[in-house]
């Protein structure tokens, strides 16, 4: 592991320059999350709606989905910035875990729809559908809701990765692939036929466990609930990287051939990785819909995951804590900005995919590691990226023949 | 439909004022001259005259006599004139009798123009013209009496069409009318056409066996759809589960008819085939203009353009921008159309590469991410030039409309264009491909960089002519597309994946290998949609294809040999 970039974590967590860090960067990521959710929340607790240091529950739950956003991200870091994996599919991940939840929120709504059918979500009334399709059913338990809203993400990932990951499909193809995939589930949720809401999705929620999805305390406790899975996410993750698994998918993200050649099944590690990585945007996903209140075909559009992408291209990939703030910084930036002018956005996010690429191609993380960290030890920073990304494409088709 | 009459009406009108003063005798001719030059039959022509005149005063109930006499009369005019009664636009003017064409404009004024030249004579006023009443009966007559004069155009197309219009409304004026016809028809085709419609009539009226079997026979293996009708209609009226139950009917006469609506059936079905072929070959078209463009660039450069759906935009927009700027040339603006295409979008293209692709040499996924953004930024910048709404871009007149080939079977002809267009452009590329020394160069390049370079190749004017040239060719896919679907700034963004598709399928690095996969994915795709939908079918021929990489991730033609390392 001489690769300069591949320890970048490590390289901050005990740094040796001028800046010593007086305390690891996980405990110091949990702890600044921590701080904010609880600064946040008393202050839309406790607070009074006319003090200055009110916070809206607008903004808890804009804030709230910031975090799933960020959770996600972390998730395409995982696969993308430790092994080399550019997934333009894991809205795909996101969204299934949503429609997991959504199903379950769906059921809680019970008689109180337009229609009032207790059995039957409005749609399927609308649609005039007799009963309940199979794989509705027992989604009105919360626990199996849950479950599924995993297991589904995780077996098509799995699914996915072992077709993928076996025949060595790698670099660009497997990006396209991944892209072609959510392509494919998005067309085919906008079918009436599948039987989850058409064009329109999941919406209309009313409540979740038996609490008001619209209450307050509702609000923060799902705010903080998705603070401390992404903590959780973060300290697994980051728990995963620095084991044996995580020492192997580095090698395998800088020489995957070599890798195989020392013996290791670079395909079994490369499962095993997209696989958690799904999980963990299925998790997002879920925590994702009952905050936003609603759950549809778009969230499926590649656009979306390539967005995911830039997230953490911002950031800086390769580093969890990078990809957490990518996403927090550019959907702050994309809800301030749409506001005020929303066609300059696009223009705007377009530019960042651009500049980002050319003139950052370590994100900000790695922007203020070379500027504040950087070290005696590493004078020269070479291109930090994988071997995927040095060989020019038909390198990726090579490995299979 | 007031459109469809009023052009209708024009080509009358033009017509008729043609042989204006030349009475037509009731002898049909195919010539036109022989009609003119007849010399004019007064008497005939006051007849009708008077007959047109009298028009003006009789009341309703009496006008369907005096239709019948101006159809007997056999003027030329009478189209004209039963064609604006029908459409319930035949006034008259009130002083001095003369008919008139009324239709009413967007303001409710009364637009007048003659009924038979379709010349504009201005508004008139609500109290200086009368309208020329019509019922339903008339309106029933006035529809059959047309069809039937329709029997006396001058080119035999016409006639035919004329008669096949009839098949499904054989009443006895229209059965004589046929038979009349039949005796000085020359034109084969049209003598078919008759016989046809004699034996539907034959069989429909006769109760001789010998005559029922002799029309059938005829019938048989006819598309048309009242012939099957028909035939089916007897068939159902006398068999059930299969045998026939109704003995009243000869079993004979059924059996044959049952045998014949087989025929035409399995006939029916092969057509159907034909047609999806042909829909499989149009989209495979579709798919291979938006593809080869990006065959160049991911195939031979291994660049990922993901803004490749931008530039086919571009192309669109380039048609749109050129037919505003030649309103008056819009059947000549495709030809302009084609090279501004291919000039702005392969600007874009080696702007786009000078300016982004070339920093992001051998980083393939970076590429990627980088032309993803360009792509937002152009979607973008069209909005706000022209506007986030689909701009329309007519099309020419000699590529609307479609081939004909029989009475189940018709080809829209701007798809058979498109097709032979994709195989033009596609022959093209090939050639600069594989004969030029650009080609030679880009292909050197593609095949080992530093090699290339080191023989003296300018490598990075040939990247940034191979890309421009790619996007180029997306440029004039626009061109086409724009023909067929809507131009707006999504356009791109709609064949940008199945592009990627048809490319990795076909084997990157290799053009023949694109056009054989974007035929064989758009015929796979249309002959899915009729099971499934076309949504469906979209979705399992993606799934298909990530299975199929799996199995063979270099695509159906791999390239072989150094240049696949």
């Amino acid at each position: 592991m001489s690769t300069p970039s591949s320890n970048s974590m490590n390289r901050l967590s005990h740094t040796v320059g001028k800046y010593r860090l007086p305390i690891k960067p996980t405990s110091l990521f949990v702890l600044v999350l921590f701080t904010a959710t609880l600064l946040a929340s008393m202050a839309n607790l406790w607070v009074p709606a006319d003090s200055a240091f009110h916070v809206s529950t607008y903004t808890i739950t804009l804030l709230g989905k910031y975090l799933c956003f960020a959770m996600l991200a972390m998730a395409v870091d995982v696969v993308w910035g430790y092994c080399g994996i550019l997934s333009l599919g894991h809205g795909a991940f996101f969204a299934l875990g949503g429609y997991g939840m959504g199903m379950y929120l769906m059921r809680q709504i019970g008689d109180r729809g337009v229609y009032g059918n207790p059995e039957l979500p409005d749609f399927m009334v609308f649609l005039d559908w007799a009963e309940l399709p199979w794989y509705w059913l027992g989604m009105d338990n919360f626990g199996f809701a849950l479950l599924m809203a995993l297991a589904v993400p995780g077996l098509l990932a799995f699914v996915f990765g072992w077709l993928a990951f076996r025949s060595k499909v790698t670099g660009v193809y497997l990006s396209i692939m991944t892209q072609a995939l959510t392509y494919a589930l998005m067309l085919a949720f906008f079918r009436n036929e599948m039987g989850f809401g058409g064009n329109n999705g999941l919406t209309d929620f009313k409540e979740i466990l038996g609490f008001d999805l619209q209450a307050d305390s509702t609000r923060v406790s799902l705010f903080v609930i998705t603070a401390v899975m992404l903590a959780l996410g973060y300290v697994v993750s980051q728990f995963i990287m620095n084991s044996r698994m995580g020492r192997v998918v580095l090698a395998i993200r800088d020489g995957e051939p070599r890798t195989r050649f020392l013996g290791y099944r670079s395909e079994r590690y490369k499962v095993w990785l997209f696989v958690y990585s799904a999980l963990l945007a299925a998790v997002a996903g879920a925590l994702y819909v009952p905050q936003v209140g609603i759950i549809n075909p778009g969230e499926f559009s590649p656009l979306n995951s390539i967005e995911v992408v830039v997230w953490v291209a911002v950031g800086g990939r390769g580093t969890l804590y990078g990809a957490v703030i990518g996403a927090l910084l550019v959907n702050y930036a994309k809800s301030r900005f749409s506001v005020v002018m929303p066609e300059g956005w696009i223009f705007a996010l377009g530019a960042l995919f651009v500049w980002v690429t050319l003139f950052l191609p370590k994100g900000l993380a790695g922007w203020a590691q070379d500027k504040f960290f950087k070290t005696e030890e590493h004078p020269s920073e070479d291109e930090p990226l994988s071997s995927d990304m040095d060989t020019p494409i038909s390198h990726s088709a090579k490995g299979a023949s | 439909m007031m459109a469809v009459g009023c052009l209708f009406l024009l080509l009358l009108g033009s017509g008729g004022a043609k042989a204006n003063s030349a009475s037509v005798s009731t002898e049909l001719s195919k010539d036109v001259e022989i009609n003119s030059s007849v010399p004019v039959d007064v008497t005939e022509r006051t007849s009708a005259e008077a007959l047109l005149e009298q028009l003006t005063h009789t009341k309703l109930s009496k006008a369907a006599a005096l239709l019948e006499q101006l159809e007997q009369s056999g003027d030329v005019r009478v189209r004209a004139v039963f064609q604006t009664m029908l459409d319930g636009a035949l006034y008259y003017q009130r002083d001095n009798r003369q008919l008139l064409a009324v239709r009413k404009g967007e303001d409710k004024s009364l637009n007048a123009s003659d009924v038979f030249s379709g010349e504009s004579l201005g508004v008139v006023a609500k109290k200086s013209v009368k309208k020329i009443r019509v019922n339903n009966r008339l309106r029933v007559y006035l529809r059959g009496a047309l069809s039937r004069l329709a029997l006396n155009a001058d080119s035999a197309d016409d006639r035919n069409i004329a008669v096949m219009s009839m098949l499904d409304k054989l009443s006895a004026d229209n059965v004589a009318a046929l038979q009349a016809l039949d005796e000085r028809e020359t034109n084969h085709e049209v003598k078919v056409s008759i016989a046809l419609a004699l034996a539907m009539n034959t069989l429909a009226t006769s109760s001789d066996r010998d005559q029922r079997l002799a029309a059938i026979e005829v019938m048989d293996g006819r598309l048309e759809a009242p012939v099957k009708n028909q035939l089916r209609a007897l068939v159902d009226s006398a068999v059930v589960d299969g045998s026939i139950v109704n003995s009243s009917l000869d079993t004979q006469v059924i059996a044959a008819a049952q045998k014949a609506l087989q025929n035409i059936d399995g006939k029916v079905t092969a057509y159907g085939y034909v047609e999806q072929l042909f829909f499989g070959l149009s989209l495979g078209s579709v798919l291979l203009l938006a593809a080869i463009g990006l065959a160049i660039t991911f195939g031979v450069m291994g660049v990922i353009n993901m803004a490749h759906g931008e530039m086919i935009m571009i192309g669109a927009y380039a048609t749109f921008v050129v037919q505003q700027l030649m309103p008056n040339f819009l059947e000549y603006s495709i030809w302009v159309a084609i090279p501004a295409a291919f000039l702005t979008a392969g600007l874009v293209g080696v702007l786009i590469e000078r300016c982004v692709i070339r920093y992001l040499h051998g980083r393939p996924l970076e590429t990627l991410l980088a032309t993803f953004g360009i792509s937002l930024i152009l979607q973008q910048a069209v909005r706000t030039i022209f506007s986030p709404l689909n701009q329309t871009v007519v099309t020419p007149e000699w590529m609307s409309g479609s081939l004909e080939i029989n009475a189940v079977l018709s080809i829209t002809y701007s798809r058979i264009y498109i097709f032979i267009f994709a195989l033009i452009v596609f022959a093209a590329l090939q050639l600069v491909m594989k004969k030029t020394s650009l080609g030679l160069q880009v292909r050197a390049v593609s095949q080992n960089r530093s090699m290339a370079k080191s023989m003296g190749i300018h490598t990075d004017r040939v990247d940034a002519l191979t890309f421009g040239l790619g996007s180029g060719i997306a440029g004039i896919a626009g061109v086409a597309l724009s023909q067929i679907t809507n131009v707006g700034p999504n356009l791109g963004q709609a064949y940008i994946i199945d592009s990627f598709m048809v490319v990795v399928f076909g084997g990157v690095g290799n053009l023949l290998g694109t056009l054989f996969a974007g035929f064989s994915l758009g015929i796979a795709n249309k002959f899915l949609e009729p099971a499934t939908g076309a949504v469906l079918a979209n979705i399992i021929v993606l799934i298909f294809i990530i299975l199929f990489m799996q199995k063979r991730p270099k695509g159906l033609f791999p390239q072989k040999g150094r240049a696949a390392e």
